[in-house]
């Protein structure tokens, strides 16, 4: 009988070889490919709630799903680390916010949700973006400025969008995608479409005034909002205890729930967001912190070791990163070889190298789309160029 | 062009008193629309902002109202009288006091294909939301290469009322007919407030409507077409309200009575003034502008906000540069004082422009000693 249930330990790298191990080759091989067996793992650290229940620690899981998650979050960190090097070599200007290391929170939400929920998050937006169901081309080619970027070339790294898989950017402002979110929540409410919205921020975001008078309507009205503090512990160069007199992040909600989350977790997060939509959609808001952490500084220009040791940042990718931890999953679980992912991460490897090469490719825009998309309908009027007299266009 | 303009003249006969003017050569054709004026319906503007919002939100059940005393109160102005009977709370939506919060969950109501009517109290409390409005809202469309745009009105009283002292007086046109990816309206009559109300509502893209608290109780006459509900102005035109050969004079919003009125008194004087009416702050019509001096060569601008960087100011390097071998006397511009508006009557009377002052500006530009 196929195995069903892996008992959890405290420590969060152990975990008890499962039946199947003892199964012969054959059968594993044909049990990893079953993509309707349920597999129920528990999450490396029980839920804290605020205000509610906290959802069980064991989460519903499919060996097709854990698969998935380690190839969707191999992706997302080579992107990122391919991005880094893409900066370096100057292909990629202005500002670049990497997301290595919290992949799981992007991964995780995505599984418990669907594309008419909508997404809106800050400017570490790219892994989100591809999570959406965004493609490598779209993210480099932005990167880089062309025409076959998610926004054209004219958005840049903090401006992807993707409206109609529910991906609502993409935004340079902290805190201003907060209240943002809970205004997409209300037009899913008013619109009835039994949809939710998740509205991410970070922990340097969570102290933004703004937050709170969205929260404060949210709860008023009863809107399907799901905030969801992505608390990396710094909010760019300054820890959390120095700028929060609260970093429980998840209670700061007051008269609103919440739920503490490992974020380097998948399942964790898979669960907790399930959980948290099911919550919305009949009592209103509910506040989600993740607890993750980011590898890279604030953006490509932290060096990101000048507020925080490289001992401390060598240690998380050591115990908690997010990508090992669904590896021993698979192997443990006999899901796949370890052959096996290394063939996927050499795989998603190449896929991210055509990509770029595609990308850099793509042409840049054309002078005219300078003017284009100012309005959605300009009545042909007349916009300027730095020289008036020279450059002139009709806005159509 | 000359065919409106007697029409609207007919319309405005009874409001205007034209016999009294002296404008003798416009006279004999406004007669021939007397019967048309006596027929010629009175709405305030409080009651066109009324009407223009219950019907787009009777057509659109994607409008919806939101902002501080719109719903119970029936409006902190009443603007918004019997709209909550009528739609119910889930499409009249009453907002705590905190703009930046409720700015952004309307932009955000936008973003999903929602058409939000978020209304400020007055556009100084609009200063909380800033970022919404430029940074959210006006820039979207551009930074999503039009995935994403934003059909959304932010509409309230604007610029000064009467002794509400520094806080509450400023006007912001100049600000937002700045910024690209907006469009900026400001109404005079009932008849603009109601056309470009609707149009705004309609418009795809985020809409400034600047309206002026000392304007929603006074009266205009409405044309038949005005008070049908498919009523609509263009977005970017302005309107000449009284034709003229001698100086142009510019103006939106309240302005437009006070340069009327100057109108009358340099009329007396043998000065013709033709006067614009400027509807859209931006789109701005610099092609109405020009055309009119051209014809005057001579240019008076009039606004309420202050004047550095001021709409008067881009209205006149738009005519220096397009016009410039036209005009016969330099530009000039009339604005409110550059100061933060004093509480005394006497002060805030001085630091806000006056129907004297247009006089005396525009007989400067006709060389004329005052």
């Amino acid at each position: 009988m196929a195995l069903a249930h892996v008992a959890s330990s405290t420590s969060r790298s152990n975990l008890l070889r499962p039946i199947s191990a003892i199964i012969s080759p054959n059968l594993r091989r044909q049990l990893s490919t079953d993509d309707t067996r349920t597999l129920t793992i528990e999450t490396s650290v029980p839920f804290t709630s605020h205000q509610c229940e906290s959802p069980s620690r064991s989460v519903d899981t499919t060996p097709s799903e854990l698969l998935s998650f380690f190839r969707d979050m191999a992706t997302m960190r080579r992107m990122e680390i391919a991005a880094d090097s893409l900066y370096k070599a100057k292909l990629i200007r202005g500002f670049c916010h990497l997301y290595d290391g919290q992949e799981a929170v992007a991964v995780g939400m995505e599984s418990a949700i669907t594309k008419k929920d909508s997404i809106i998050t800050a400017y570490r937006d790219h892994c989100t973006f591809l999570g959406r169901g965004g493609t490598l081309l779209q993210v480099f080619s932005e990167l880089m400025g062309r025409i076959d970027g998610c926004s054209k070339g004219k958005g840049g790294s903090m401006h992807f969008y993707k409206k109609d898989s529910g991906f609502y950017g993409g935004h340079g402002i902290v805190g201003a995608q907060v209240p943002l979110g809970c205004g997409l929540a209300f037009a899913q409410k008013y619109k009835k479409d039994g949809t939710v919205t998740f509205a991410l921020y970070g922990d340097g975001a969570a102290n933004q005034g703004q937050l709170f008078e969205a929260l404060n309507i949210s709860a008023l009205w009863d809107l399907p909002a799901i905030l969801v503090c992505e608390n990396n512990h710094y909010g760019m160069g300054t820890a959390e205890w120095r700028a929060a007199k609260s970093p429980a992040y998840y209670k700061r909600g007051d008269y609103v729930p919440g739920l503490k989350v490992d974020g380097m977790d998948a399942l964790a997060v898979k669960q907790a967001c399930k959980f948290a939509k099911e919550h919305a959609l009949k009592n209103g808001p509910i506040i989600l912190e993740m607890d993750t952490y980011r590898y890279h500084g604030h953006s490509m220009s932290d060096p990101g070791s000048t507020y925080r040791t490289r001992d401390e940042i060598s240690g998380v990718r050591q115990e908690r990163d997010p990508i090992e931890r669904v590896r021993k999953l698979i192997l443990s679980h006999d899901l796949a070889t370890e052959k096996e992912l290394k063939d996927t991460e050499k795989e998603v490897r190449k896929l991210v190298d055509d990509a770029i090469a595609q990308a850099k490719e793509s042409p840049m825009p054309e002078p005219h789309e300078l003017f284009s998309n100012v309005y959605a309908k300009g009545y042909g009027v007349e916009a300027f160029g730095a020289d008036r007299k020279e450059v002139r266009a009709v806005l159509p | 062009m000359w065919g409106t303009v007697r029409q609207r003249l007919g319309g405005y006969s009874a409001y205007y008193s034209l016999q009294r003017i002296g404008l003798g050569h416009l006279l004999n054709s406004s007669k021939c629309y007397s019967s048309e004026a006596a027929a010629a319906k009175k709405m305030t503007v409080r009651e066109a902002l009324n009407s223009a919002l219950d019907e787009e939100m009777s057509a659109d059940p994607k409008v919806f109202l939101m902002g501080e005393e719109v719903g119970e109160y029936q409006g902190a102005y009443k603007i918004s009288k019997g709209l909550l009977e009528k739609y119910g709370p889930e499409r009249v939506c009453d907002t705590p006091i905190t703009e930046a919060g409720f700015t952004g969950i309307g932009v955000g109501a936008a973003y999903y294909g929602l058409k939000p009517v978020v209304e400020f109290m007055t556009f100084n409390f609009a200063m909380q939301a800033m970022d919404h409005i430029i940074n959210s809202a006006a820039k979207t469309n551009y930074m999503s290469a039009g995935q994403i745009s934003v059909p959304i009105v932010f509409r309230g009283p604007n610029g000064a009322a009467a002794g509400v002292g520094a806080q509450h007086s400023q006007c912001y046109a100049a600000w937002y007919g700045s910024c690209p990816g907006l469009k900026v309206l400001a109404p005079y009559s009932s008849e603009d407030t109601r056309g470009l109300l609707k149009a705004a509502i309609r418009d795809p893209d985020p809409v400034i409507f600047l309206e002026n608290e000392l304007l929603y109780g006074e009266s205009f006459p409405v044309s038949a077409e005005a008070v049908d509900s498919s009523f609509c102005l263009p977005i970017g035109k302005a309107k000449i309200e009284i034709e003229g050969k001698d100086v142009t004079i510019t103006a939106f919003s309240k302005m437009v009575g006070y340069a009327l009125k100057a109108a009358e008194i340099l009329a007396k004087e043998g000065i013709s003034a033709e006067v614009i009416n400027l509807r859209s702050i931006r789109p701005l019509d610099r092609a109405t502008i020009n055309a009119s001096v051209r014809k005057t060569n001579r240019l008076v601008t009039v606004e309420e906000g202050f004047p550095q960087h001021g709409v008067g100011a881009e209205i006149c390097t738009s005519v220096i540069e397009e016009s410039f071998e036209y005009l016969d006397a330099p530009v000039e511009r009339i604005a409110g004082a550059d100061v933060p508006m004093p509480y005394a009557a006497n002060l805030e009377r001085m630091a806000l422009p006056q129907v004297e002052d247009v006089v005396r500006a525009a007989k400067r530009t006709c060389y004329r000693s005052v």
